[in-house]
């Protein structure tokens, strides 16, 4: 097949940046490990306090280790459950120093619900019988505002929380 | 070498026709909830009589997304194989069969969602569960589509036995091949459809399995938004450039793009599902270089037309490095509105080539730059290259004449789509970086600045959305106008011609067994051991859930 002299080199130009992307990309993924989650645990979606994690006691944000922290939380149409606080409240609020490490695990009971962090990379899809799970630095101090972004019926735009990183 | 064309009959025009008429009756309906989602959202309005936002949402998706370009590109891609090979009074009648199980299937979809039993928004993922009769008209869509692809498939084979040893007119061609495409693609959603909605919406599954339902809807998702485009290419490639006065680029470099179409168009749909559970990352790492393969043929396309445009340019006289720019048919809206969407097509594939990267994905997934995202695709570069081709595929159907006013109309309306939509998407690309999440009615959370910025873009968008209802209305008045009132004349079905020195086509281009074969490998490749991998790892199933769509 015949290519014009323009057309290879524009060709190859668009071939050689296309490399450079994917080259990118797949560094950051394979040798830095930024994989979008993608955690294979399965869990039984009407009885999620069978798991360890998703028990009414461990629901919300726990101190691990110094400066790391675990936030436990189970999605369902149209809440976010982190547990309750000492005056039997639901928790809607997670605070967390700044530069401090946080692993979200995120379930849910009935459809599927989105779990984002907004104004961070912490987005995952929350599959009825399955677990998602993201581990993140929380780099900025601010006020971010969690929503549900994925449509889970009538009241989707009623899910939200805060997460607030203080200095 | 000079092809035959078939000039249509009274019945073959009114078979056309009809298609169209579906086209832009659902142009105007889902126009009217594209604006009412947008003044719901900027939390200025309220929805009259109690209507639900995401009632209006899945209308606007269901019938902008699926039903008006599938029954455009039916229709368009019916008038292309007429003109360039022929349609027996069999084949005709077979036609007519496709077009009202679609039209069927639309109506009972339509009636259910109205009705409020099925506000699941176009992508209907369980374990929400809309009325069967939603499911079954989603069915019944699919299949008269299926209709569709084999008299195609008929036709061309017709052809090439009454033509031994001639290669297929190009525009026959590059119709099978999106045929092709949309036959493999659609058959991972009917099969869940099939296989898993319908019985268990009636009840004879007690669940149903989640990711394998998204995989196969997303594994006929992307494939669906390379349907809507591949009209817009075979616009691009064999009729631009007759409208303008020139001649077609080349026969087999237009070929070859259309085949690197159908080969990594199917084998990514992993890249709509990066963030979620039970998928192996390396799994979706290969889904993700494939679908950069797609770069390849758009950057064949970009070249060639542009091409076309510059030699026809010189032709005319004009000299220096973009001197003949400014003689081309501006002033044509033939011309001009897909001109308009190609240049929407750069920013476009930029906003594609992010949400596809992996990582960056996690910044905007679901997140209404995804919107803004599909509307500079869709509503911009593939409905203003439909709009252009409506303006004298229209008239050349009903035996009337696009006149100067009409083309100034069209030039107006063509601006006026640019504008909203530059507004709306450019609020939308921004708000998504921000954070702000797709698919949501009104809510300002629990306040805060973060959400106070939203609302200002979502305010935008209002205006951007008024200003696109008003080239709705246009666009439906220069229908009407084609349709039955413009005087009578002769409008051109323009088909470019090769150069007379053109080189002649490889003959493996057209060899259907080596190419459908390969697409089959690739997605054989990619899909076999994640598929298996998630009925394997399979969870609990899923039970339906009707109360949140408020059933
Ligand atoms: C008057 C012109 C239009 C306006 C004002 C408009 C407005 C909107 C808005 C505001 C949304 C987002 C709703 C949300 O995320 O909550 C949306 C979604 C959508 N639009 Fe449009 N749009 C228009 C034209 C079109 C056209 C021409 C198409 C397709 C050819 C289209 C296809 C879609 C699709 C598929 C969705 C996604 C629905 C979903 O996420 O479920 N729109 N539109
Ligand atoms: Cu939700
Ligand atoms: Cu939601």
């Amino acid at each position: 097949m015949h290519l014009h002299k323009y057309e290879k080199i524009w060709l190859i130009f668009g071939g050689a940046s296309l490399a450079i992307f994917l080259l990118v990309i797949g560094f950051a993924a394979f040798w830095k490990g930024t994989h979008p989650q993608s955690h294979i645990e399965t869990i039984d979606p009407q009885n999620v306090e069978e798991h360890e994690a998703f028990k009414p006691e461990n629901l919300g944000l726990r101190e691990v280790a110094d400066g790391k922290y675990t936030v436990n939380l189970i999605a369902s149409a149209f809440n976010y459950d982190f547990g309750t606080d000492a005056d039997g409240k639901a928790v809607k609020r997670i605070r967390v120093p700044k530069g401090s490490t946080v692993l979200f695990q995120v379930t849910t009971k009935d459809v599927v619900h989105g779990f984002q962090v907004a104004g961070t990379n912490v987005n995952m899809m929350v599959e009825p019988g399955h677990v998602s799970r993201l581990e993140t630095v929380m780099k900025n101090a601010g006020e971010f505002t969690v929503v549900c972004n994925e449509y889970c019926g009538v009241g989707h735009h009623q899910m939200f929380a805060v997460v607030e990183v203080y200095e | 070498m000079m092809l035959k064309n078939y000039n249509f009959s009274k019945k073959e025009s009114r078979l056309y026709m009809s298609f169209m008429y579906v086209t832009f009756a659902a142009l105007l309906i889902g126009g009217l909830m594209g604006l009412l989602q947008t003044f719901a959202r900027s939390g200025q309005f309220q929805l009259p009589f109690g209507i639900n936002y995401y009632t209006i949402l899945t209308v606007h998706g269901v019938i902008l997304g699926l039903v008006m370009t599938t029954f455009f590109i039916i229709g368009f891609q019916f008038a292309l194989m007429g003109k360039t090979v022929g349609i027996s009074d069999k084949q005709r009648k077979w036609a007519w069969l496709a077009f009202w199980t679609m039209l069927a299937g639309t109506i009972m979809a339509a009636i259910t969602i109205l009705v409020g039993q099925a506000n699941v928004l176009y992508t209907f993922y369980a374990p929400l569960r809309a009325h069967p009769a939603f499911y079954f008209g989603l069915a019944l869509v699919i299949v008269g589509s299926w209709i569709a692809v084999f008299v195609n498939f008929r036709q061309l084979y017709v052809w090439k036995k009454a033509n031994p040893n001639q290669k297929s007119p190009l525009l026959a061609f590059m119709v099978t091949i999106n045929m092709a495409m949309w036959f493999i693609a659609s058959l991972g959603v009917a099969t869940s459809v099939l296989v898993q909605f319908i019985p268990w919406s009636l009840g004879y599954a007690a669940t149903i399995n989640v990711l394998l339902s998204r995989t196969l809807f997303w594994y006929f998702g992307h494939p669906l938004v390379y349907f809507w485009l591949l009209p817009a290419y075979m616009a691009w490639y064999a009729i631009l450039p007759k409208i303008i006065g020139g001649k077609l680029f080349s026969d087999s470099l237009a070929r070859m793009a259309f085949i690197l179409l159908l080969l990594f168009s199917i084998p990514v749909g992993f890249h709509h599902q990066l963030t979620e559970p039970g998928i192996d990352p390396t799994w979706k790492f290969i889904q993700v270089v494939l679908t950069f393969m797609v770069i390849i043929p758009s950057l064949m396309t970009a070249f060639s037309i542009f091409g076309t445009f510059e030699v026809r340019g010189r032709k005319l006289g004009h000299k220096g490095l973009f001197g003949w720019f400014r003689n081309l048919p501006w002033n044509d809206v033939r011309f001009l509105a897909p001109f308009i969407g190609m240049v929407a097509f750069i920013p476009g594939g930029a906003g594609g080539i992010v949400n596809a990267s992996h990582q960056m994905n996690a910044l905007v997934h679901n997140t209404i730059w995804v919107t803004g995202h599909f509307h500079l695709t869709v509503a911009t570069t593939v409905i203003l290259t439909y709009f252009g081709m409506a303006y004298w595929l229209v008239p050349h159907l009903t035996g009337r004449r696009l006149t100067p006013k009409l083309n100034k109309l069209g030039i107006v309306q063509t601006i006026i789509w640019t504008v909203g939509m530059t507004i709306m998407s450019t609020a939308m690309h921004i708000q998504g970086l921000l954070g702000g999440p797709r698919r949501s009615d009104f809510s300002n959370y629990m306040g805060g600045e973060q959400v106070n910025t939203w609302i200002t873009y979502q305010v935008a968008q209002a205006v951007g959305g008024t200003i696109l209802f008003i080239g709705i209305i246009l666009m439906i008045y220069i229908f009407i106008q084609l349709a039955f009132f413009a005087p009578k004349g002769v409008q051109e079905f323009p088909v470019a011609e090769e150069e007379i020195d053109a080189e002649p086509t490889p003959k493996i281009l057209e060899n259907w067994y080596l190419w459908i074969g390969i697409t089959i490998a690739l997605i054989l490749f990619a899909y076999t051991i994640p598929v298996i991998d998630i009925i394997k790892h399979s969870p609990p199933g899923s039970i339906p859930f009707d109360w949140p769509i408020g059933r």
